[in-house]
């Protein structure tokens, strides 16, 4: 949702890039490319997944400065483990989500980082938190994020419906990361999925030549 | 805000104070951030825009028609960053092409603004998709954008909404719709893209050009394709 006019020469490595999560009847899906880029002339990684895993059931996506985004994660992992130790029960979404606000709108003058966090927990079960480049903190049914975000507004805003099934949203991910990837030079490699129910959590990885493919002119 | 605020110094023009007293539309220039859209069929083609034209945050005209008649069966839309001046010199170059027997080719068109888009490639900065039907190859759509390169595409977008809705177009265009399913297309494309973006909005004006001639439609605000929010 936000653009990130990022100086990475500046920076250093950016992950320009397409997040992307959606909540479907049971669960929820977030989603990434896999692309991380020196400004969009160097491919320093191909396969890197940027949804990194902060408790059992809550994942977060990240967007922004990758050096910024790893810290903070790393701070935010460490405080939700040893918060649900304290609570002696799993953390729920909105206290990780939380807790990675606190660290971004604390940090706002130095850090460079959007954040999406996506979970499953017994009190309100599949939710969606987006923390913005300032520490936003905003619930969200289906939210897209990074650099290759702008070109599938139109097609998640015709496509998401609430209450899909998991085939269904899955395959919905899968083809907005892949219309996503199509436009943005900056994004690209696989697309790495992560399905998140009260059972289970599943890592799906859709290989580049496995990603549908549209009208190409 | 932000997003506004961030785009203006690439204008050159002032930034403004931000004094809350003073309204910024006295200061801004007039822009015609938009959306535009064109898609051939078998027979013809469809060119649609949304109507918003901005002077900072304040619509200066709500009701715009940026669908610009060059020719009975050629028409262009404009995404314009810095004003094209060229527009009116253009328009004069065509009148010696409508002496000859036979009507305008639509690439001839295309070629006359791709002239002044690459000529004045330093100044301009305007993106502009041309349009039409002509006996020779049917419905062609040409897309001229920034810096002056001419090429023919079956679908295309321009304008400051047009990013959000490339997903969207990529996903729902096949070769071989109707004009109807175009139509519907182009509706629905922008819509979503005068949803996101801030620039664009008010009317949808389509027009379809066949042999037939031209056949020109507006949607109103509330008849607005609509998809589920969330």
């Amino acid at each position: 949702m936000e653009k990130h006019y990022t100086d990475s020469k500046v920076k250093g490595v950016s992950t320009g890039t397409t997040i992307l999560a959606a909540v479907f009847d049971g669960g929820v899906v977030i989603g990434s490319d896999s692309r991380a880029s020196i400004g969009g002339d160097y491919i320093s990684s191909k396969t890197m997944n940027k949804v990194i895993q902060v408790h059992d059931r809550i994942f977060c996506g990240i967007a922004g400065s990758l050096a910024d985004a790893q810290a903070v994660t790393k701070a935010a992992k460490s405080h939700l483990s040893f918060h649900s130790v304290q609570m002696e029960s799993p953390p729920l979404v909105v206290a990780a989500a939380s807790v990675l606000k606190d660290l971004c709108y604390k940090n706002k003058e130095e850090l460079q980082a959007g954040f999406m966090t996506a979970g499953w927990d017994r009190k309100k079960g599949p939710q969606i938190y987006v923390v913005a480049l300032g520490g936003m903190l905003l619930n969200q049914q289906v939210t897209i994020g990074g650099s290759g975000s702008t070109y599938i507004f139109g097609y998640v805003d015709a496509k998401y419906k609430p209450n899909m099934t998991r085939e269904e949203c899955v395959q919905f991910a899968t083809n907005a990361l892949a219309l996503a990837m199509g436009r943005d030079n900056v994004s690209g490699g696989v697309a790495h999925l992560v399905v998140i129910t009260e059972k289970e959590v599943e890592h799906v990885v859709v290989p580049g030549d496995k990603l549908p493919r549209f009208h190409d002119e | 805000m932000a997003a506004a605020a961030s785009m203006m110094p690439i204008f050159g023009h002032q930034i403004s104070s931000k004094n809350d007293l003073v309204p910024d539309w006295n200061r801004e220039e007039v822009s015609t951030g938009t959306t535009i859209m064109a898609v051939e069929y078998d027979g013809g083609v469809v060119i649609g825009a949304d109507s918003r034209t901005t002077t900072g945050a304040y619509i200066a005209n709500r009701v715009t028609d940026k669908l610009t008649r060059i020719h009975d069966r050629i028409y262009c839309c404009r995404s314009v960053l810095v004003p094209l001046q060229e527009d009116s010199r253009v328009l004069v170059q065509f009148g010696f092409y409508v002496e000859l027997d036979e009507p305008p080719l639509v690439e001839t068109a295309a070629n006359l603004f791709r002239a002044s888009c690459y000529r004045y490639r330093e100044e301009l900065m305007a993106g502009i998709l041309v349009a039409g039907w002509d006996r020779r190859k049917g419905g062609q759509v040409y897309c001229v954008p920034i810096g002056g390169m001419l090429v023919r595409q079956p679908v295309a977008v321009g304008g400051s909404g047009s990013t959000y809705v490339y997903g969207f177009m990529d996903s729902n265009y096949k070769p071989g719709l109707n004009k109807d399913q175009c139509l519907e297309l182009t509706a629905s494309a922008l819509s979503l893209a005068m949803e996101r973006d801030g620039s664009s909005g008010g009317v949808i004006r389509l027009a379809s050009i066949s042999e037939d001639g031209v056949e020109r439609r507006v949607i109103l605000g509330d008849q607005l394709p609509r998809f589920s929010t969330h």
